[in-house]
């Protein structure tokens, strides 16, 4: 089947399988690794990308049905080598270890911001339960997002 | 201006944060076939016809390699690295079983397509017969060889290892006590759950004859040794890579059947192979943690002081060793009398075959069980006196003075200051404050009762001195390797064979390497996991990296300064003695016009041109180095729960930890090691529980049902430190990445227990699930039902 997604700003139109998960069109097939598979129940949020501006689990949505969308992928956060001021939160508060949840885990907490730009602690880990980490327990990256948050305010 | 002690922000997070670090999933290997396992859905069976035709008619299959197609792939059986007795019981296996499957996911055989979807749709294509077998899964069924899984064995027992340095002593001291504590304690089995799911890629070069290999593992160079050991390919034409590697916990510390067989096909076939697990694959068939039943006494005198400790363990094996496995149990056999001055100690393990997925090294590897025993039983000796359970620990703590101190099992604690830590966590918590609260709740007939929970830990890490590993018949050595150059240029590479997957290495050597060479951290490059640029290392495991591979590093930076300052006095033409050495420079006092910085001597030693007559050229060295003992943090951390009595749910309310890990590098990375081990070890107490049935299916294979915690089932922790430097090593720095999860378990399960002691209820397994809670109340009858004071 036909599919024709904009990712990061640039249009990208492919034949696939009806079949094929988005998570894997975006690494296999348009290169883009920074997005990453944690499991097989979309309970973990490691695949986490922006689709129109939402948060998305692209495990749980086929290539096809993004045709006509604009994804944001990790890759599509940092403007050249300016890291986006969440990534740098990240950095600042050590909210990252193995960085594998990483990417997901920035993606979902812009989302975040985005919808609630003023959270409280108990906002931010209820806006985080779908992103499993298992090497920070979380403190740090409430601190980050909470951090993000203040920044820009 | 001095960079160690700080809290410097990590080098390598910006390609961590952008996508741009390449795990093994994300190479790109052209031409490369992917593999898909086909899994024994049985514990237990005979392994009959295997049928791949429909497989093999399927698009884009090549090829279905069955146990006998690979068996002369393997010059020996899948290894174990530990036989910790001489009459251990290891029974024969390899990649690919041959005659039973011995638990649910062992592999039977083999998928090689030209996609992943490929791959997978050709699992679903391969039909085998099995003829299922009984299955045992109880650990005190298993010892009874009711149903004996390896009949080269004749038995599913395949050790019994004892540390009684003197029997006598301890029958005295069980006589002669005053009181008693007599505990049963279940270990369950856990899934350490990675976030990155294992993979494999190997590239072989057929005609020139050498193979590079990428696996998401702790281990690149032990592996490295195994894979000759077992495929039989040459080491010196193995190149094995660590990628990024995302979190391992022990779990990616072990010689895994994908990695031989991928190695296997591409060397068959002549083509690069690769695979990569599922979630589902891994709760299966990547090693689980604990699973022990333990069984621990304690003598004590009137006044509540220890005389004694004796435990037994029945620990789970599961279906065949694993690299380590056997000696799991036995790293915690020095630690079941805790940081307490304990003079009489017995320690008995044996360990049994089931049918289910084998165990190895999770987290603390043996230290959380011992630290688990010791501190929910010094709560219960602490009960039976009717003292607190802080009073108890404070009787018992080995004194100050007493360090280095010689303990009942044979080990030389290295330092401790026990009582000002505990002191500092009581504070910290608020101990009288919440000891109030809940009074006065209990005092009201509250339904949502308070619990305190201490657990004060020491543990033995920074793996290990090669002797004393000798003396336990492991199978390798506990030394590390580190070189530092400085390049012609002026900047530095530091070569380590550690291997980190997710712990600051290359931030923390930087520091360490920046404040002996006075350069700047961002010249430093640190070299690592991967054997063609870092050939020799013990890799990382154990809490070793600081205070093993850090030592290593410390020390060759000793060696190319002291190198320099020979190159310096040798062109300016004074005394050694005569040079200062600071922030990179060679000066002499009183001789402004004489200086020569690090940068230079390292382009001078490049050229030759004027060195000290016997110098070898370049500005280099290298250090192997073996420690002397182990290293000993300690700490105490204190859990503060609160339990709904009407639902049995456990909310973990505050969570405080002072910990001592010596001298800290960067307290930035030190709390993070402390935060997720902490997260891991209150999820043993709280939420996971890798759950088998007696036919021997895993439950809960998925992260829908397998309760790994998000964001909402934990707290914000409150962390401090006390210091007290050891002197095993120059930096006077101990490890501190499991030391989290060693101490929270048993704290948090105090802190039910605590909130529980008005129904009399002294014992919650965990899980401490609310059904669990509830049931207990339930059980413990009086006051509950009518909302009555309890």
């Amino acid at each position: 089947m036909q599919t024709t997604i904009t990712v990061n700003g640039s249009v990208h139109a492919s034949e696939v399988e009806g079949r094929r998960l988005l998570v894997h069109h975006l690494r296999d097939d348009l290169g883009l690794t920074g997005t990453n598979v944690g499991c097989d129940t979309s309970s973990c949020g490691a695949c986490t990308v922006l689709v129109d501006g939402r948060s998305v689990k692209s495990c749980t949505m086929l290539a096809v049905q993004a045709d006509g969308r604009q994804i944001t992928t990790i890759e599509g956060l940092a403007d050249g080598s300016t890291l986006h001021p969440m990534q740098e939160a990240f950095r600042a508060c050590h909210g990252l270890q193995c960085g594998f949840c990483t990417p997901g885990m920035v993606m979902a907490a812009v989302s975040l911001l985005d919808e609630q730009p003023d959270p409280t602690e108990a906002d931010v880990r209820e806006g985080l339960e779908g992103n499993l980490c298992r090497c920070t327990g979380y403190h740090n990256i409430i601190k980050a997002v909470l951090s993000a948050a203040g920044a820009e305010r | 201006m001095t960079v160690v002690g700080t809290r410097m922000v990590r080098k390598e997070d910006p390609e961590l944060l952008t996508g741009e670090s390449r795990f093994v999933d994300d190479l790109v290997i052209p031409g490369a076939r992917w593999l898909a396992m086909v899994r024994s859905p049985h514990a237990h069976a005979r392994i009959g016809s295997i049928d791949a035709s429909e497989a093999l008619a399927m698009p884009g299959v090549e090829a279905v390699l069955t146990g006998p197609d690979l068996r002369d792939a393997w010059v020996a059986p899948m290894p174990c690295a530990w036989p910790v007795t001489d009459d251990m019981g290891n029974p024969e296996h390899f990649p690919v079983a041959l005659d039973k499957a011995c638990y649910v996911g062992d592999i039977v055989a083999v998928v090689v397509a030209d996609s992943r979807y490929h791959a997978a749709d050709g699992v679903d294509g391969v039909v085998v017969d099995y003829e299922p077998l009984d299955v045992v899964v109880d650990l005190e069924d298993s010892l009874t060889d009711r149903v004996v899984i390896h009949d080269a064995l004749g038995t599913n027992r395949s050790y019994t290892w004892e540390l009684i340095p003197d029997p006598e002593a301890v029958d005295q001291a069980f006589a002669s006590a005053v009181h008693v504590v007599k505990e049963r304690y279940l270990q369950q089995r856990l899934i350490p759950a990675a976030m990155e799911p294992r993979g494999v890629a190997v590239v072989p070069q057929p005609h020139g004859g050498e193979f590079t290999l990428w696996s998401a593992t702790q281990i690149p160079h032990v592996l490295k040794v195994m894979l000759t050991a077992t495929a039989g390919v040459p080491e010196h034409k193995l190149r094995v890579v660590a990628p990024a590697v995302g979190g391992g916990f022990g779990s990616k510390l072990n010689v895994y059947a994908e990695e031989l067989i991928t190695l296997a096909v591409a060397r068959q076939l002549r083509v690069p192979a690769r695979w990569t697990e599922e979630r589902g694959e891994n709760a299966h068939a990547t090693i689980q943690g604990r699973g022990q039943i333990q069984d621990i006494e304690l003598a004590a005198d009137a006044d509540g002081k220890v005389t004694a400790v004796r435990v037994h363990l029945l620990a789970d094996m599961g279906a065949y060793l694993q690299l380590v496995a056997p000696g799991i149990p036995l790293l915690g056999a020095f630690l079941y009398h805790g940081l307490y001055d304990v003079p009489a100690y017995s320690f008995t393990c044996t360990s049994v075959f089931t049918n289910k997925t084998p165990t190895d090294a999770y987290r603390g590897a043996g230290r959380p069980e011992a630290t688990y025993a010791i501190e929910r039983a010094m709560d219960a000796l602490a009960r039976t006196m009717g003292i607190g359970p802080d009073e108890v620990r404070r009787r018992n703590f080995i004194p100050t003075e007493a360090f280095p101190y010689n303990s009942a099992g044979g080990l030389v604690f290295d330092s401790g200051d026990y009582a000002p830590n505990l002191a500092k966590a009581l504070d910290l918590v608020r101990w009288d404050e919440r000891k109030a609260e809940q009074a006065r709740r209990r005092e009201a007939g509250d339904p949502v009762q308070l619990g305190l929970g201490i657990s004060t830990y020491v543990e033995m890490c920074g793996l290990a001195p090669s002797r004393v590993l000798a003396s336990l018949k492991y199978g390798a050595g506990g030394w590390e390797a580190a070189q530092v150059r400085v390049l012609p240029t002026g900047t530095v590479q530091v070569v380590t064979g550690a291997t980190p997957h997710g712990q600051g290495h290359e931030t923390t050597w930087s520091m360490l390497v920046a404040d002996k060479l006075g350069v700047d951290t961002d010249d430093i490059e640190v070299l690592h996991s991967d054997t063609a640029i870092s050939p020799i290392g013990m890799d990382t495991y154990g809490s070793r990296s600081l205070a093993v591979g850090g030592t290593a590093i410390v020390m060759a930076a000793d060696q190319v300064v002291d190198k320099a300052r020979t190159i310096a006095a040798h062109q300016l033409e004074v005394a050694e003695e005569d040079l200062d050495f600071a922030g990179g420079l060679f000066t002499v006092a009183g001789s402004p016009d004489k200086e020569l910085s690090i940068q230079a001597l390292a382009f001078e030693a490049f050229t030759a041109h004027d060195l000290p007559d016997g110098m070898e050229p370049n500005l280099h060295a290298s250090v192997s180095w073996d420690p002397p003992n182990f290293v000993f943090p300690f700490g105490s951390h204190i859990a503060v729960v609160e339990i709904d009595t009407d639902t049995g749910h456990v909310e973990l309310v505050d969570y405080v930890a002072v910990d001592d890990c010596g001298n800290q590098v960067n307290p930035l990375i030190v709390e993070g090691q402390i935060h997720g081990g902490i997260a891991q070890g209150v999820a043993q107490a709280l939420f996971e529980e890798a759950v088998y049935d007696e036919d021997g299916i895993l439950k809960n294979p998925t992260l829908m049902d397998y309760l790994v915690p998000s964001t909402m089932e934990l707290p914000s922790f409150t962390l401090d430190h006390t210091t007290t430097p050891s002197p095993t090593n120059p930096m006077g720095a101990k490890g501190i990445g499991e030391a989290g999860t060693i101490a929270s378990t048993p704290a948090v399960m105090n802190a039910v227990v605590d909130a529980l002691s008005p129904y009399g209820i002294t014992d919650i397994d965990m899980p401490a699930t609310p059904e669990r809670v509830w049931q207990a109340i339930q059980a413990a009858g009086d006051g509950s039902s009518n909302g009555g004071t309890p």
